[in-house]
């Protein structure tokens, strides 16, 4: 009955990898705007789509990459620019449902642009299978878990030892504060919002080689991360990570052990009951003062 | 390019004469030209409209015109409904295909006994024809044929033990419920029977499950992606095991999306993607290369078994109201019930009384994915 866990875990940590850097997404803008961006999963989809798209026009994979993640990233700035800061001063909530609206408009024109077709984009390096433990690892799980460990360190130093980390998590405790202390908080919400696009489309160019992408996969993994996001602590980077490999490899042994037809479920489940025992989440700290 | 104009002014003025002559044929259609459905309406009402033409410039049924009233449904069972209601009371058509998605067919048909007015319906759900409703007819083939076509492929490799995964949806679910009956009634074993959804993009563990039970061969039931992402996950794990796809996948879109990992798996397909390949013999060999040539060059893209759905329809219910030689319904109804032997894009059509979809597991072909294209397997 055992025979299959070393796989079942493989498979969860990849997936629960697209769903921690999806949550990654989240906890940017939501650190630094309060805001629950809604179009977080759409950052994904547009860093698949665009880098199948650039690949299609010619760009050798490296470069059409690339230039997708930028353009992601500065979507991410485009939406802060032209829908997020002209209503400012509104409740959270207006903000939120304006994220709604952005992701159906850029899941609309997805769809238009580029049709309702599924896209595959070719592994970094192969897709020869490697035998680790009983188990087999796609290369591309590798690269997948690396850049979101290496993504991980990198926010990570960029919050604690840049100024322009600092003063983002200032804007995030204490606005008025931050401006006062000369702070340009809405260009660093306009920075947060990039830097999530950026973290969203890099999980998605590196997870279609194994997930294949379309117009409308972002409804989906958005839902997921802002799950795994919950589930490690709203706000905090590294639970949010952990909760999107928890999430997945809970999924994972779930549909394994016990019945694919309730996949989905499971995750979600588990995270209701551990939010009535401890609401701010697995690695959220003890009291949640942000109103 | 003027040539082309002046002839289709020609074709359109001897038309126009015909139809001061006679009296036009109406024949209604419900078609999801838009919607989450286009992708199978289109092809359908493209092809539909080229049938029609291709009927009046050799002068049409019985020396009279056909004339089409198509309606978009918009791939809603509402509107589809409203649809099915003007035609028969308002246009006062004497035939209808259609709808496009079984559910909308589902929602219609029993409009059609009251009106005493033939249906043939392109969508695929048995419930259609069974139990068999008079007026109600269908020309995609059943999941119960594509099923068989397979089993019974496995039954002359000797394979005993079978693991099915199905996708969660109508599709997966309706061949899920066949699988399910068939695979014991024909002496197999069912190892395993696992779900995944339609958006999932990891199917490991499933097939991780699967791999545990020790099949002789899998069945995948489902439509783009999951499979794609099926066949690469079985690579992706190393396994062996034989994997048959459905008739779902059976589009060059599948093969781009599975990759090389699409090498080696088997489906039952229709006919229309392996035309080529098949013996000058095959009844429908002509037909289907000279539709694939007027498709392609009319609407610039590929012909898809759907489009062949709007085909067989309307040529059925030509064919129906020249033997009649009336284009009464009741007429039309019992001729085509009289139907046999007629090759269409699907397969061959034989109707009988307790038979309105008139084709068996004939109707698919075996086909193996090698080196990214279909070869028929004998």
């Amino acid at each position: 009955m055992l025979f299959g866990a070393p796989q079942y875990l493989v498979s969860g940590l990849t997936v629960g990898a697209t769903y921690g850097l999806t949550a990654l997404g989240f906890t940017m803008i939501y650190n630094t705007t309060g805001i629950i961006n809604f179009a977080q999963g759409e950052f994904v989809m547009l860093g698949g789509m665009l880098s199948v798209v650039l690949l299609k026009a010619g760009l050798p994979l490296p470069l059409a990459i690339l230039a997708a993640v930028l353009c992601s990233a500065l979507a991410g700035c485009l939406m802060e620019r032209a829908v997020i800061r002209p209503v400012g001063r509104s409740a959270p909530v207006n903000l939120v449902i304006i994220t709604i609206g952005v992701s159906i408009l850029v899941r609309g024109v997805v769809m238009l642009v580029w049709g309702k077709d599924t896209f595959a984009l070719p592994a970094f390096t192969g897709a020869k299978p490697l035998r680790i433990l009983e188990a087999s690892v796609q290369p591309q799980s590798l690269w997948v878990l690396a850049i979101t460990l290496l993504v991980l360190g990198a926010l990570k130093l960029f919050f604690s030892r840049t100024i322009h980390g600092k003063a983002m998590l200032a804007c995030a405790c204490e606005r008025k504060a931050a401006a006062l202390m000369g702070i340009s908080v809405e260009r660093m919400a306009m920075f947060s919002f990039g830097m999530s696009g950026f973290l969203g489309a890099v999980g998605g160019a590196i997870l279609t080689p194994i997930t294949l992408t379309s117009y409308d996969v972002g409804v989906m993994l958005g839902l997921k991360g802002f799950a795994a996001c919950i589930l490690g602590g709203l706000g905090n980077p590294f639970g949010a990570a952990a909760g999107g490999l928890i999430l997945g490899v809970l999924e994972s042994f779930g549909a394994g052990f016990i019945s694919s037809a309730y996949k989905d479920a499971f995750a979600f489940i588990v995270l209701l009951l551990l939010l009535f025992v401890k609401p701010t989440g697995l690695f959220g700290g003890p009291k949640s003062d942000r109103v | 390019m003027m040539l082309r104009i002046l002839g289709l002014v020609a074709a359109a003025v001897l038309w126009a004469a015909q139809g001061f002559a006679a009296d036009p044929i109406k024949i209604g259609a419900v078609v999801s030209v838009s919607g989450p459905a286009s992708f199978l309406g289109e092809p359908e009402k493209n092809t539909l409209e080229m049938v029609k033409e291709e009927i009046n410039a050799k002068g049409g049924i019985l020396g009279r015109p056909v004339e089409l009233v198509l309606y978009d449904d918009e791939s809603d069972v509402n509107k589809a409904v409203l649809a099915a209601e003007k035609l028969l009371k308002k246009d006062g058509v004497c035939a209808v295909v259609g709808a496009t998605t079984s559910g909308s067919t589902l929602a219609i048909m029993n409009k059609f006994p009251a009106a005493k007015v033939p249906l043939v319906s392109m969508s695929a759900a048995e419930k259609i024809v069974n139990p068999v409703n008079p007026w109600v007819f269908k020309v995609a083939p059943s999941d119960r044929h594509a099923a068989g076509r397979i089993l019974k492929h496995a039954k002359a490799q000797g394979y005993k033990n079978i693991a099915i995964l199905s996708v969660s949806d109508g599709f997966g679910q309706a061949g899920r419920e066949v699988l399910k009956e068939l695979v014991p009634a024909q002496g197999f074993t069912l190892v395993a029977d696992e779900v995944f959804g339609p958006k999932d993009t990891d199917m490991t563990a499933q097939l991780t499950k699967i791999a545990d039970a020790k099949p002789d061969a899998i069945i995948c039931w489902g439509t783009n992606p999951g499979p794609a992402v099926v066949a690469r996950n079985r690579a992706q794990l190393g396994m062996k095991t034989p994997l048959y796809m459905s008739h779902g996948v059976a589009s060059k879109k599948f093969i781009e999306l599975a990759g090389e990992s699409a090498e080696g798996l088997m489906l039952p397909a229709g006919h229309l993607i392996v035309a080529a390949q098949l013996p000058d013999s095959q009844p429908q060999k002509a037909l289907l290369m000279a539709y694939t040539a007027g498709y392609q060059e009319r609407f610039k893209s590929p012909v898809s078994t759907f489009g062949g759905h709007g085909w067989d329809s309307l040529q059925l219910l030509a064919k129906a109201i020249e033997t009649a030689k009336s284009d009464k319904p009741e007429a039309i109804r019992d001729a085509l019930e009289q139907v046999t032997a007629f090759p269409g894009i699907g397969g061959v059509f034989s109707f009988t009384p307790t038979d309105h979809n008139g084709l068996d597991e004939n109707a698919f072909e075996m086909v193996i994915i090698q080196g990214g294209d279909w070869k028929i397997l004998q």
